[in-house]
């Protein structure tokens, strides 16, 4: 059996890679997708855990974030081409009008 | 552990697919991956329902959520990442390399805490747990965790409704 | 009627009020309510006196609280009212003699357009010197302080659109104002040192080491002193007195001659124990007193205004006071007061008439056997100056003298110095009576149409008269009514022995110098009129010093214009502007500078403020990891 730390480690990685592309890519779909994957790592951070204290809670709370995630990312595609339409840019520098 | 490391490796390979890729449609397509290999790795954990939730919402319906958002929109301008070299737009060179620090930092943090952690022998009854079946989880769904149902269903029913209200043409 | 004193505040209260609010609607009538409502304040005062009069020596002092005005942790001040013979006394004259004028200007200024206002601020002045002798805590005696201050103003500068009269208004309340800040001084040194503002306390604790040590009592004493030359007008602060001569006569005669300069005079009296403890203050006092007598003595027989005369008069005279109270002659000091107010208002009230039947004119260069044509005026005026110069028999004589007796006592160049004003004292109050009533008329067309003053005038004046000869004999060496009376609130012995030899011979001296002086006045301008100039002309320009009050005003004008009015205006530019609105506006300034600076975070790129909740999580988690 795989030790859960091993688990952890590796959603650990695919959180910081997911942060990563967050801050680094400009591309609005493209943060969204590191969104995502942060979920991700996340849920399966969960699993391991529910599996190492042998409990089901884990596993219903990843089955809730599941639907949240798939709720939050139809709206939020919504909102970005709503967005993109007007702007005529996917670069997320271009949406400034809260600056000053 | 063997098959731990293969799909360890593939879920990161594909994970930095996403995040550098040039072209949208590159980075959706290494999101299924990504989505995929942590399937697999439900199974592995003894959560087959949640693996196979897994493959039907975030690979089945999300991903081609991505996949007709780029078809519709496009998907922007290909020098969008930056090489090293490039002019950066705004002020947003020292920023990057305080992300950079930053996630190193974070990285290093989560590795030390969730190893350093209590990771004792396994607790729990095995016969609860039920090995992740699906008459396991539904008998406790409908059980202790009914109102993050319920209001779980709510939730989807007002993505539902925004959804729609945001994308109406005027 | 001891626990009905306060009555005596009510009625100047509500008269001052009534007139204020209905005086338009009142005209005439308002001076008969002035009257009649300081008639019920003498009438309580008498009755007060009466009371007093007839409970034994000891039990003579009662201390009525009527309110407690404020509280602060320790700080606690009653509004109340300390009825003991020396407060009774100072009431009854400042009721009477305020009376008698009341009804003298209800003749006086019945053609004034402004006639009720003016009996507003008398009945308001009367109610503050009330407030003032009345008081049994030094912060209520201050606002009485301030009270009468205020309504000096009020009066002097009633006739306002008259330039000189406002400045002479303003001239009075800012030099009083210095006072008033030595007086403030001295309180808070009270307070510290005793923490307590009521007489009771301040007075048994006089002899507690607390006052009586570093020196605590000669800073209060002199602070008080610097109040008391303000309020009555003595060097450094008397220029403000002759100025005040500017308002009606009336005004001159009750509050510049009998009864609001007195305060400072009572003010020291009242606080006999805390000079008793201080011999400096003492000194000071006394010699403040006697050397301001000589001094407004010689311009006295300078001037030729006959207010101003006067109103130097005045000054000379409360130096004598302050000479008694300094040497510790309390009791003599207030007698003399009471003397003084008698015949000075008598004169002040004299000269009014003269100034009615003259329409207006003042110089007695222009006036001259005026005996003939105003003969009340001219007796009264004359048994004025009797008393005024000391003759024997005449109450000026007898307080004087009790006075110079003490002074001698103490020190014989205090008496000498006193003797030699008191000469100047007889020789300018008879110069006054010679000139202006004996002799060749100098101006036939003023002359032809004086006439006498109608009798709401010229009663008045012979009822000072009547107290103005007789008012002295409760002083009489060996009868000493004022002496047991007063005694007891200044811890004296009570009645004296019968006098010394060389009381005896004090007082004739003191006779000699006053007839002598009337004599030489008699002689210089009656007999032989070129006398007085070929003295100045032998005395050139010490002459014309003395004539402009030795340049003091003229030195008081030069110091503000040339240093105070500098430095005021460097402060406004200096401190003002530069510092305290530079700060103010620096603190907006810098409020919107740091508001700029801070904007900088809203840049509106997401990526930024991604940034910083990664930040945010990453510190979270290493203080997790590191706790």
């Amino acid at each position: 059996m795989v030790p859960t730390s091993y688990y952890l480690i590796l959603s650990a990685i695919l959180f910081a890679i997911g942060a990563a592309g967050v801050l680094i890519r400009r591309n609005v779909l493209i943060i969204f997708m590191s969104v995502e994957m942060m979920i991700n790592s996340v849920d399966l951070t969960f699993v391991a855990l529910a599996r190492q204290f042998m409990q089901l809670n884990g596993q219903i709370f990843v089955l809730v974030a599941m639907v949240v995630a798939a709720t939050e990312v139809a709206v939020g595609l919504s909102i970005v081409m709503t967005i993109v339409r007007h702007k005529d840019s996917m670069n997320v520098d271009d949406v400034n009008l809260l600056k000053g | 552990m063997f098959l731990f490391v293969i799909f360890g490796a593939v879920a990161i390979a594909a994970a930095l697919g996403v995040v550098l890729s040039r072209k949208p449609v590159y980075s959706a397509l290494s999101l299924l991956l990504n989505f995929a290999a942590l399937a697999a790795f439900y199974v592995m954990l003894q959560a087959q329902f949640l693996a196979a939730v897994q493959v039907i919402t975030y690979a089945g319906a999300i991903v081609v959520l991505f996949l007709f958002v780029v078809m519709l929109i496009g998907g922007g301008a290909l020098t969008d990442l930056p090489r090293p070299g490039d002019r950066v737009r705004g002020s947003l060179a020292w920023p990057r390399i305080v992300a950079a620090l930053g996630l190193l930092v974070l990285l290093a943090g989560l590795a030390y805490g969730l190893i350093s952690g209590q990771l004792g022998t396994a607790q729990g009854s095995a016969a609860a747990f039920g090995q992740g079946s699906v008459q396991a989880i539904g008998s406790v769904l409908y059980t202790s965790y009914l109102l993050p149902f319920e209001l779980a269903s709510v939730l989807l029913l007002v993505g539902m409704i925004g959804a729609v209200v945001l994308t109406r043409k005027e | 009627m001891l626990d009905h004193a306060w009555l005596m505040l009510l009625f100047p209260a509500a008269g001052a009020l009534v007139i204020a609010f209905f005086g338009t609607r009142l005209g005439r009538a308002a001076g008969w309510l002035a009257s009649a409502m300081v008639a019920l304040s003498f009438g309580a005062a008498v009755a007060l006196f009466v009371g007093l009069a007839g409970l034994p020596a000891a039990g003579r002092s009662h201390d009525l609280a009527l309110w407690s005005w404020m509280g602060a942790g320790t700080f606690h001040v009653n509004v109340g009212l300390l009825i003991d013979q020396l407060s009774a006394t100072m009431a009854l004259i400042v009721t009477g003699i305020s009376l008698l004028i009341h009804i003298y200007s209800a003749g006086y200024m019945e053609e004034d357009p402004r006639f009720p206002r003016f009996f507003a601020y008398m009945n308001f002045f009367v109610l503050m010197m009330l407030t003032l002798v009345l008081a049994d805590n030094y912060l209520l005696l201050f606002v009485g302080w301030e009270g009468v201050g205020l309504a000096s103003y009020l009066l002097i500068g009633f006739w306002f659109d008259r330039p000189s009269a406002a400045d002479a208004g303003n001239k009075a309340f800012l030099v009083n104002r210095i006072g008033d800040f030595g007086l403030l001084v001295a309180m808070f040194f009270i307070w510290s040192s005793v923490g307590s503002l009521q007489f009771a306390d301040v007075f048994s604790q006089a002899a507690t080491a607390r006052l009586a040590g570093a020196g605590v009592a000669t800073t209060i004493t002199l602070l008080m002193l610097l109040a008391c030359t303000g309020k009555s007008a003595q060097l450094p602060l008397f220029v403000w007195l002759p100025d005040a001569m500017e308002g009606p006569t009336p005004v001159s005669a009750l509050i510049h001659a009998a009864t609001m300069v007195t305060a400072g005079v009572y003010l020291i009296a009242r606080s006999h124990s805390l000079f008793d403890l201080s011999p400096t203050g003492a000194a000071w006092v006394a010699w403040i007193g006697v050397i301001t007598a000589l001094f407004a003595g010689t311009i006295a027989l300078t001037i030729t205004d006959l207010k101003r005369i006067l109103a130097y008069s005045t000054i000379s005279q409360l130096g004598y006071m302050f000479l008694g109270v300094g040497v510790g002659a309390y009791a003599s000091g207030i007698f003399h007061l009471m003397t003084h107010a008698f015949f000075k208002a008598l004169l002040f009230l004299a000269a009014g008439s003269v100034m009615h039947g003259l329409n207006g004119e003042l110089d007695i260069r222009k006036m001259g056997n005026l005996r003939a044509k105003m003969p009340v005026t001219y007796w009264t005026f004359l048994a004025g100056a009797a008393a005024l110069a000391g003759i024997p028999l005449f109450s000026g004589f007898f307080s004087k003298d009790e006075i110079l007796y003490a002074a001698y006592q103490r020190s014989p160049a205090l008496w000498l110095v006193g003797l030699v004003a008191a000469a100047c004292t007889a020789v300018y109050a008879f110069r006054a009576v010679f000139v202006a009533f004996w002799g060749q008329e100098r101006d036939r067309r003023l002359f032809s149409h004086a006439h006498e003053s109608p009798p709401l005038m010229t009663v008045p004046l012979i009822i000072l008269a009547v107290g103005a000869v007789l008012a002295g004999y409760v002083g009489l060496p060996g009868l000493s009514l004022v002496e047991s009376w007063l005694g007891p609130v200044f811890g004296g012995a009570g009645p004296q022995a019968a006098p010394t030899a060389a009381q005896w011979l004090l007082l004739a001296v003191s006779a000699l110098v006053a007839v002598g002086g009337a004599a030489f006045a008699y002689w210089a301008y009656v007999v032989e009129p070129e006398v007085p100039k070929q003295v100045r002309g032998a005395l050139g320009w010490a002459f014309t010093a003395v004539e402009n009050k030795y340049y003091i005003d003229w030195l008081y004008n030069a110091f503000i214009r040339e240093v105070v009015r500098p430095l005021a205006g460097w402060f406004a530019a200096g401190v003002d502007q530069f510092g305290i609105d530079g700060a103010v506006n620096g603190m907006a300034g810098i409020t919107g500078w740091l508001g700029v600076q801070a904007r900088k975070v809203e840049t509106g790129l997401i990526g930024l403020y991604a940034l910083s909740i990664l930040l945010g999580a990453a510190a979270l988690v290493v203080w997790l990891v590191v706790r």
